[in-house]
């Protein structure tokens, strides 16, 4: 009905009620139409990458034998259960499936960017109000983006439990997942609504929500590490609990549902109290002349960039001592047998484990300090089509200036988020077992190995920006792919190469592992081109 | 700037932009003096910002010359920008940055800011320096821009329809502000489509479409080649007046006739009109209007282009 009050071109609608909402079938197709590449291939990735996981599972283990071996070894690594959750059963299905236990993560991202795209983006870019001038209701926009999201989560979850079916594997694991899968989608899709209220700049509305997911991922990560507790503070520990052909726990769906509803609602009761285009926080004045310090490209980098870098340290600091505080107990699940302590002796001790998960903690974290230097990367993406970057370079700026500016932020920004993480874990980890000052410098040599790899993937932001500028944010694309492949590891079904194409699995696994000098040159040497083909590219075409 | 007499601020000639296989520029010619306003027209899409973006080096000429102070736009971008400023007609700005940290900014990037003035210009335009980027209407923006480019010193001023969001008491301002700039030495390129704005302030005129020029002069000039429209009442009948050169859209509604003619041949039209006996007659001078419009209209630019060219 909403349709065709809109469609005949009259504002009168013919309920009262429904006058907030109509048009939102005309927003969903205009969404569709402009989501029509991204948003089914999220779907079919996420709705067909679990089943290909169980079965490069089944290809490398293919006795129960062997699986009861793996589920043990996996129990016996603190760091394996803390970033892909814990193993709930040894058949097939359980433990094929545990693997792709980071996707509860993986879809919210792609539900963040979706939710923040359609929403606070079109009000950003002042098309939300050429579109609210027509007679298109207030919460027509916000409605067609949440409809198109949670069609694209159902989709997910009826693909993903079809393909477990039809491989053979039992109906209510291949339902739970599916349902488990689907619900985190709208469970962040209904975060993301929130956070798009919340502020003018689609940037930090995408950033708040991000952050919610990192603690998420924190708390279910540590909490599956330990004795569980914090998990269940945690949508996404809700989603491991689900135990998909382990004893479905259904119930799990109540939380996550209400959850969903609830931050949904919470959505529109935000959206129906502001006006279109402003936040919740009220604006205040700024100074009248600009400080000394803003003057020249890089002052207006530093004043452009130091809100988010902010931000990201204080995550990073958190996480830093979440983890540090975590590494300690790492053993305890362990139990205490002997045939345990053995086993542990023969790996190299508690110190072994110890170890590999601090290499696991900082993995994560050179995979947001990518992200983090994507997005400063993409700075310069946002100031060319803004019209920005126009004005800055009509002035005594020259190109290869300017794209240092931002570049400083790109680089150096992980280095600083590393540094602080790394400190944290070392500090806290020494402070609470001894050899403060051996520790600190572990964690922190641990996480400044990524550096290196986290510039290649600065290096291809910044080259696809220099060179092909309208596929500069298909550098979120690359970094999603990469993760993708970096979860699923070493398992047989993928080639080598592929692997190696993720920069992260190259430098040395500190502490613990020998030092070496080769993949960390290789990757500086990598990371040089393609910033240098960037900048080159930047400096002949033309702006936009 | 010895030479500068002889040598023209902006020189272009024969300037070639494509974009893919649209020629948004095919052969446009354009002088401006030094110590000039000079008024830049054209329909929509005709090239205008194009070439301006050019001349800034953010663009990359495909063909053709383009020269600022007699140097290349686009190898000598940076040197050249601290002695231009850029007004664009859709003014961007950072949305976290007060209005009056955005004025310095731009200013200082460009090589420095006349304090005395910026006060004077924030004062003149009715600007509140304080607020957010974010919360500007665009004719603050617009002012914004504004204040920053007439606060710095520079030598030329590049303005792309710069007064599109302002109020006509701004609009007043504006004038005010760039003739102040032109008494102080600078050179003004103003695109525009406000044709009163162009007649109260450009010297000479470059008239453009479909990425061509078709007309460059004086105003005066661009008058006198231009037609006269004339309306007569007449008491006989004064014959076929195609055979004169020159008149054009000739109207006969009983004794009453409608014609346009041009400069050079109001003398024999006016000549055989009056041996033929006239009740009254009318002559209006072309209005810019009118002669804008002509330019514009698909029909009449084959005739410029084709004045242009001998």
């Amino acid at each position: 009905m909403t349709a065709v009050t809109a469609e005949s071109g009259f504002t009168a609608p013919v309920l009262r009620g429904s006058t907030d909402f109509a048009g939102t079938a005309q927003m969903l197709r205009l969404y569709l139409r402009r989501d029509r590449i991204v948003l089914p291939l999220w779907v079919l990735a996420f709705g067909l990458l679990p089943t290909f996981y169980v079965a490069s599972t089944e290809s490398v283990y293919s006795t129960q034998a062997e699986l009861d071996n793996y589920a043990r070894s996996i129990t016996d690594s603190p760091a394996l259960v803390a970033m892909y959750g814990p193993v709930f059963g040894t058949d097939i299905g359980s433990i094929g499936l545990w693997k792709a236990g980071p996707f509860y993560a993986l879809i919210a991202i792609a539900v963040i960017l979706t939710v923040i795209r359609h929403t606070r983006v079109e009000e950003e870019t002042g098309r939300a109000e050429l579109v609210g001038a027509t007679s298109i209701g207030r919460y027509a926009g916000l409605t067609a983006a949440l409809t198109m999201t949670a069609v694209g989560c159902v989709l997910v979850g009826v693909l993903a439990a079809l393909t477990l079916l039809s491989s053979g594997l039992p109906l209510a694991g291949s339902l739970a997942y599916g349902a488990a899968l689907g619900g985190s989608g709208l469970v962040w899709a209904s975060v993301a609504a929130i956070t798009a209220q919340v502020s003018t700049g689609a940037r930090i509305a995408r950033g708040i929500a991000f952050a919610a997911l990192g603690t998420a991922f924190a708390l279910r990560a540590v909490g599956d590490a330990g004795n569980g507790v914090l998990s269940w503070f945690s949508p996404l520990g809700w989603c491991v609990n689900m135990r998909p052909y382990a004893d479905e726990r259904w119930w799990v769906l109540v939380p996550l549902l209400t959850l969903a509803v609830l931050s949904t609602a919470a959505a529109y009761v935000l959206l129906g109290r502001r006006d279109t285009g402003s936040g919740l926080l009220a604006e205040r004045p700024g100074p009248p002349r600009a400080a000394a310090g803003l003057s020249g490209a890089t002052g207006l980098a530093w004043r452009l960039h130091r809100g988010s870098l902010l931000a990201w340290s204080v995550g990073f600091l958190l996480y830093g001592l979440l983890m540090g505080g975590a590494i300690d107990s790492v053993g305890d699940i362990l139990g205490d047998s002997q045939q345990v302590k053995d086993v542990l002796a023969r790996m190299g001790g508690t110190e072994q484990l110890q170890n590999s998960f601090i290499t696991f903690a900082v993995s994560f974290l050179a995979i947001a300090a990518a992200a983090y230097s994507i997005s400063a990367v993409l700075r310069l993406h946002e100031e060319e089509t803004t019209q920005r970057a126009e004005a800055t370079l009509a002035c005594a700026v020259g190109r290869a200036r300017y794209a240092t500016s931002h570049l400083l932020f790109a680089l150096l920004g992980p280095v600083v988020l590393l540094t602080i993480a790394g400190l944290c874990i070392g500090g806290v980890y020494g402070a609470m077992d001894g050899g403060f000052a051996e520790k600190v410098g572990d964690g922190l040599g641990a996480a400044l190995v990524q550096v290196p790899a986290v510039w290649v993937i600065t290096g291809i932001a910044m080259a696809v920006h220099g060179l092909a500028p309208r596929f500069a944010p298909t550098a979120w694309g690359v970094l999603s792919a990469m993760l993708i492949v970096f979860f699923l590891g070493a398992l047989e079904g993928l080639p080598q190469w592929l692997i190696d194409v993720v920069p992260f699995v190259h430098p040395p696994k500190l502490p613990g592992a020998p030092w070496q000098w080769s993949p960390i040159l290789w990757l500086l040497a990598v990371a040089a081109v393609l910033v240098g083909l960037g900048v080159a590219g930047f400096r002949r075409r033309d702006l936009r | 700037m010895a030479d500068s007499a002889t040598a023209p601020v902006i020189e272009i000639t024969d300037l070639r932009k494509t974009f893919g296989h649209v020629a948004a520029l095919d052969g446009l010619n354009l002088s401006v003096e030094e110590g000039e306003i000079h008024g830049f027209l054209g329909p929509n899409g005709a090239g205008k910002s194009t070439t301006i973006r050019v001349l800034l080096g953010i663009l990359r000429a495909t063909g053709g010359r383009a020269r600022l102070f007699g140097r290349d736009p686009w190898t000598d971008a940076v040197a050249l920008h601290r002695e231009l400023a850029y007004v664009p007609g859709d003014v961007t700005l950072w949305p976290s940055l007060s209005g009056g940290e955005t004025i310095d900014l731009l200013a200082r990037m460009r090589g420095g800011i006349d304090a005395g003035r910026r006060a004077e210009l924030i004062e003149r335009f009715d600007l509140d320096p304080r607020k957010k980027a974010r919360t500007y209407s665009k004719g603050n923006r617009q002012k914004v821009a504004l204040v920053s480019a007439f606060a710095s010193n520079v030598g030329l001023l590049l303005l792309d329809e710069p007064t599109s969001g302002l109020d006509p008491l701004m609009e007043q301002v504006f004038r005010e502000c760039t003739r102040e700039a032109r008494e102080r030495g600078a050179t003004v390129l103003l695109s525009s489509h406000i044709l009163s704005e162009v007649e109260a302030l450009c010297d000479r005129v470059t008239i453009i479409r479909s990425g061509r020029t078709v007309e460059s002069g004086s105003l005066s000039d661009m008058r006198h080649l231009s037609r006269t429209s004339i309306t007569a009442e007449l008491l006989g009948d004064p014959g076929d007046l195609t055979r004169i050169d020159g008149v054009d859209d000739i109207v006969r509604d009983g004794s009453t006739l409608r014609c346009q003619v041009d400069g050079e041949h109001l003398g024999e039209l006016i000549r055989i009109l009056g041996d033929t006996g006239v009740r009254s007659l009318t002559s209006a001078p072309p209005t810019l209007e009118e002669l804008f419009l002509r330019h514009y209209h698909v029909d009449g630019v084959d005739v410029a282009a084709e004045k242009v060219r001998a």
